[in-house]
């Protein structure tokens, strides 16, 4: 067993993490000069410090380019006068089928989302398929019926593809790692270095539950009542929030930034967009939404659900004119019905994170740095 | 959620807080004992509410950081053979020994697996007959009674494959030798409430005694902890040195006696070495004689690793209180939990590791004060 036994590494070594653009205060006065890791370790791939590590020391300096060098989740491409967003994910996770989704959903909601925070509507999807020798053909039809109901619901078209399969042991069932196209057609820029001083930070729901719903599965920890996870395609989701953020049909100049904060958590990626927009955050502990089951199993585990994964989540930093008619829209939809305001944007401690805690103290959130690992009492 | 919500009240924590403002005439130094304690404080700023007068430092019950480095590279060595599965508990993976941590051996082709519970182990050795199991034993003695019931069922099953490296420290000989050094700035401890679940308290009641110290055994949710400061301090203000309970929803006087029963059967006390400490008399566990065939450390033959520590880390300081991470010049540059000098930095619960994940490295803590008038308030 190759895979992560960690907490969920689902999408593996991949240039979207958000490592940041600035140099970032985290590495500011922990300069990282080589890498130094003799082998890969799978804290590379988590999507935390080890991953931007790896980026910044083996990718970037062979792919530079002022396109891959902004960081974000996806590309931004200027082609014929159109905007297209392009992004790319793989996807490893075991095991195969969990409660909420499987490799399939994820690998098409994944991609979409990856897209859909840039503002795009996703129009057509390429599929690779990684197979181990031995794999049963109906393990297969079912992850491909699915990734097909995923893409018919978020309405993509899977257009191309390719497969190959490998050796019994030199691969794990099946990794999927899908291609993402889609165009941007209102003018203005979502990016992670748009947040401003006095910005509203909303978040679309409960945290914390695809990461969970995995751990469980993957460890087989029973809890009361199996935990879900939230996998789904959030375009709409974004097109009902961009309507309600644009001052003539054009122009979005309201919303800032999203993110879907998978790998790392919504701590994780809110830290990114606080460096990235040289920007502070102040969040209140007592309004973030965790549910009881994933809550419980986060005590169980001493895992922070603030870095757990989600899969059908976003964050948006919005101007503070239209937070409430933003977050008003969200909980009309049915993916941002639990959707809620968690903090705002300041001037103050740029690159940093703050949230107040229930007991009234203060604590920082930083970027997670390699998986979170079970504590041991 | 219920049963943890109300120990996380804004507005019984300002009540409390008012009264440690209200009480506290003279400047204390109180240490919480437990590593889970310190998260809890640094996580929810507990420190940054209270009076400048008091002060919390960071004990030394924090398992991963004080299991010395020799028993991490005879860890790695074991994890290293053809043939071995070795099990742990997931925070061990990441901590470095002198040549890598346990996800770099896995990296290069060992068999490492985390478990949940110590008793997983059978049944990775039942799967897997041809293999030798080996769990990394470690811990206080809230994991001593698990860990005991491998080494037990393992004989009872006659599982001759399953084996345990054993570095089982104990809370009450540390605390003594705090209190006994004559750096000692301790004046009354936040006891373990975990490890007193199993011991329950009867053994702090000489410590307390001797040394007129007062320990409160303290739960690890903000207002456990909160509430334990406040009545640590009432003792302080009025000269008591009393072992009081403030986990009493969890445990009483007397402990969990079968686990006890299982533990004495299984172990008997030793002199251990405490990573950033140095041995400590009598102040560990070891496998009785009869359990030999399940000790690792004599099955694989390890036992004449030694390693020295790095000189330039002051964890040993820290774990007895007389000095914080931010006193440390390396604290969040040098060392970090990504490259570790020692033992306060290799695991989530270690005081500078919690320093830094709770992001005090970022800016000092002082800048995060948060006025008092602000608790509760709260949406």
């Amino acid at each position: 067993m190759n895979r992560a036994e960690e907490m969920p590494t689902e999408r593996e070594i991949d240039s979207d993490v958000g490592a940041t653009e600035v140099p970032s205060p985290l590495f500011g006065s922990c300069p990282l000069p080589i890498f130094d890791h003799k082998n890969i370790v799978l804290g590379h791939g988590s999507g935390g410090k080890l991953t931007a590590e790896l980026i910044d020391k083996i990718f970037r300096p062979s792919f530079t380019n002022p396109v891959l060098d902004k960081l974000d989740d996806q590309a931004v491409l200027e082609i014929g006068g159109a905007r297209l967003a392009f992004t790319t994910d793989s996807f490893v996770v075991t095991p195969i089928f969990f409660p909420g989704g499987d490799i399939g959903t994820l690998a098409v909601n994944g991609t979409v989302n990856d897209l859909a925070m840039s503002g795009a509507r996703p129009l057509y999807l390429a599929a690779a398929f990684i197979l181990e020798e031995g794999l049963p053909s109906d393990v297969l039809r079912r992850v491909v019926e699915s990734m097909g109901a995923a893409a018919r619901a978020a309405g993509v078209q899977l257009v191309t593809g390719d497969t190959k399969v490998v050796n019994r042991g030199k691969g794990d069932q099946i990794f999927i790692t899908t291609t993402g196209i889609g165009v941007i057609e209102r003018k203005g820029v979502i990016s992670a270095d748009r947040a401003r001083p006095g910005d509203k930070i909303l978040l679309s729901g409960f945290i914390g539950d695809h990461g969970m719903a995995i751990m469980s599965q993957r460890e087989n920890l029973e809890f009361e009542g199996a935990i879900q996870s939230d996998c789904a395609a959030l375009h709409e989701l974004v097109a009902q929030m961009l309507e309600a953020a644009t001052v003539d049909s054009q122009e979005v100049q309201f919303v800032h930034c999203l993110r879907d904060p998978t790998r790392g958590g919504v701590a994780t990626t809110l830290s990114e967009i606080a460096a990235q927009s040289k920007v502070g955050m102040l969040l209140e502990e007592t309004t973030l939404p965790v549910r009881e089951s994933v809550q419980g199993a986060c005590e169980i585990l001493g895992l922070d659900p603030l870095y757990v994964a989600n899969e059908g989540k976003l964050v948006a930093v919005v101007s503070r004119e239209v937070a409430e008619s933003v977050l008003q829209k969200m909980r009309e939809h049915p993916l941002g019905r639990d959707a809620v305001m968690i903090g705002e944007v300041v001037a103050e401690h740029p690159g940093m994170v703050r949230m107040k805690t229930t007991v009234g103290g203060t604590r920082i959130l930083d970027v997670m740095f390699g998986e979170q690992l079970p504590r041991i009492c | 959620m219920k049963y943890l919500d109300e120990y996380r009240d804004g507005k019984i924590a300002r009540k409390i807080v008012d009264e440690i403002h209200r009480i506290q005439t003279r400047p204390w130094v109180i240490m919480e004992v437990c590593g889970g304690q310190t998260h809890s404080i640094v996580k929810n700023g507990i420190d940054h509410l209270l009076p400048e007068g008091v002060e919390l430092v960071h004990g030394p019950g924090c398992p991963v950081c004080v299991t010395p480095l020799e028993m991490i590279d005879k860890a790695h060595a074991i994890a290293r053979r053809e043939g071995v599965i070795f099990c742990s508990f997931g925070d061990m993976l990441r901590v470095p020994g002198s040549d890598g941590d346990l996800f770099t051996i896995k990296s290069q082709g060992g068999d490492v697996r985390v478990v949940y519970s110590p008793l997983d182990c059978m049944k990775i050795a039942r799967t897997n007959p041809e293999k030798k199991v080996v769990f990394f034993a470690i811990g206080f003695e809230t994991t001593a009674p698990a860990n005991a019931m491998l080494a037990w069922r393992a004989q009872q099953e006659g599982m001759k494959n399953v084996s345990l490296l054993v570095s089982h420290v104990l809370v009450p000989p540390a605390l003594a030798a705090i209190l006994q050094s004559p750096q000692n700035r301790v004046h009354g401890f936040l006891g373990p409430g975990h490890v007193c679940a199993v011991m329950g308290y009867e053994e702090y009641e000489p410590i307390s005694q001797r040394f007129r110290v007062p320990i409160v055994i303290t739960g690890f949710e903000p207002l456990d902890i909160l509430q334990g400061t406040l009545m640590t301090i009432r003792q302080l203000e009025t000269q008591r040195a009393e072992v009081e309970n403030e986990y009493s929803r969890i445990l009483d006087r007397e402990g969990n006696v079968p686990a006890q029963k299982l533990v004495s059967s299984v172990f008997e006390i030793a002199d251990r070495k405490w990573r950033g400490i140095g041995t400590i008399p009598q102040s560990g566990y070891r496998l009785r004689a009869q359990f030999r065939e399940h000790d690792a450390e004599s099955l694989f033959d390890v036992a004449q690793i030694d390693t020295l520590e790095p000189e330039i880390c002051i964890s040993g300081e820290i774990l007895r209180g007389l000095k914080k991470p931010k006193d440390c010049p390396a604290f969040g540059t040098l060392c970090t939990p990504q490259r570790p000098l020692g033992a306060t930095m290799v695991s989530a619960e270690g005081a500078c590791a919690a320093y830094y994940a709770y992001g005090r490295h970022l800016q000092a803590a002082k800048e995060f004060d948060v006025p008092v008038h602000s608790i509760g308030g709260a949406a």
